[in-house]
């Protein structure tokens, strides 16, 4: 049985994540500059423990239309990755790799086809400072993309985390080029995989 | 016009006409609408898991379709609802993400519906009418004055059913 609980998580946790999460959104900043080929900046990568309903407002509303890409991920470690992106922010990311404008609503079947390489990348990079850190295998599986409500997109992993308790872990990032881009990553390994994060890194429970 | 109200995921509320309910943004959790036609006692739960009994922490009641239906058929009650003219509506329970079913909760849209519809008939409710399933998030307003429960999606037009 599972010593952790997600509702009494210690700070030193928190630091680990938040460490974590910062090693990886460096290497997906620079994993984003060479795909775009520009200067991206990073802020410090916010790690939050969150209540549901809490989750939509964060991002804008639960009607907030958000890109939300989302991986599962086996090996030492089982579970799944989402990475979410702000609508405008997708289209601002879209167009400049692809360099063409944004015109109309929606995306194209190559606009769709970036952005799950864009959502690939981003979370590949974390997921490697992750299995890097730890010494752990991480196999991600191939990404797949939903643009719909906040609310509708993170039901997913809520209800993923909805089996280990009442609060979902999020990591918040923000990167600049010429406009800000919020993304938002939300890790979701079992319980198991929790452990083995922590004790991998020398952290007695 | 009333006031609408909001319910929150996992989460159930109550309220009487002319006010109405909303909750924004279900994706593959379930919105259940029930009414006492005569009074216009409504209330609506969003539920996100189908099974309290099989999670073991599962203290949050409106979290389950389960313990969640026996909850608003209670509250509804309490409020001047007449146990045996309850009726039902239900909507959401997408599968958001096309390979979903490849993690251990397969399927968790289509469960949640199941889920809802077995308590539902458990407990004697009619299901008048449902949206449920494909693959795209829902926002819902229930009207308890009317029984209208409205459904509304991203790049589609509004719906009643």
């Amino acid at each position: 049985m599972s010593k952790l609980n997600l509702n009494e998580m210690s700070q030193t946790y928190y630091d680990v994540l938040k460490e974590i999460g910062n090693i990886g959104a460096g290497n997906a900043t620079t994993a984003l500059a060479q795909m775009l080929q520009c200067k991206v900046d990073m802020k410090v990568p916010q790690v939050k423990l969150l209540d549901f309903k809490e989750v939509g407002e964060l991002m804008g509303g639960e009607e907030q239309i958000m890109a939300g890409i989302y991986l599962v991920v086996e090996g030492d470690i089982n579970g799944s990755i989402m990475f979410l992106l702000e609508y405008q922010s997708a289209r601002h990311l879209v167009s400049k790799l692809m360099g063409t404008s944004c015109e109309g609503e929606d995306f194209s079947e190559m606009g769709m086809s970036a952005l799950k390489e864009i959502g690939n990348i981003i979370t590949g990079a974390y997921l490697n400072s992750l299995s890097t850190l730890t010494n752990l295998k991480i196999y991600p599986s191939v990404p797949d993309l939903s643009i719909d409500m906040a609310g509708a997109i993170l039901s997913v992993p809520a209800i993923e985390f909805g089996a280990l308790g009442d609060k979902i872990l999020l990591i918040q990032t923000q990167f600049t080029d010429e406009m800000d881009l919020d993304g938002y990553f939300i890790m979701i390994p079992d319980m198991e995989s929790y452990e083995l994060i922590l004790t991998s890194l020398g952290i007695t429970l | 016009m009333g006031e609408i109200i909001k319910v929150g995921m996992a989460d159930l509320k109550i309220c009487k006409s002319p006010d109405a309910l909303t909750t924004l943004g279900l994706g593959s959790c379930v919105g259940i609408a029930v009414r006492d036609p005569v009074t216009k006692v409504g209330g609506l739960a969003h539920i996100m898991l189908p099974d309290s009994t099989r999670i073991r922490n599962n203290s949050n009641v409106p979290k389950f379709a389960d313990t969640g239906i026996v909850e608003l058929v209670n509250q509804l009650v309490a409020n001047g609802a007449s146990r045996a003219r309850l009726v039902a509506k239900i909507a959401g329970g997408a599968q958001m993400f096309a390979f979903q079913n490849k993690t251990d909760l397969v399927r968790v849209g289509e469960n949640n519906v199941f889920a809802s519809k077995e308590k539902l008939k458990e407990l004697k409710i009619p299901i008048l009418a449902e949206d449920t399933g494909l693959n795209y998030g829902r926002t819902v307003i229930f009207y308890p004055e009317t029984g209208d429960f409205v459904i509304k999606a991203v790049g589609k037009a509004e719906t009643v059913i």
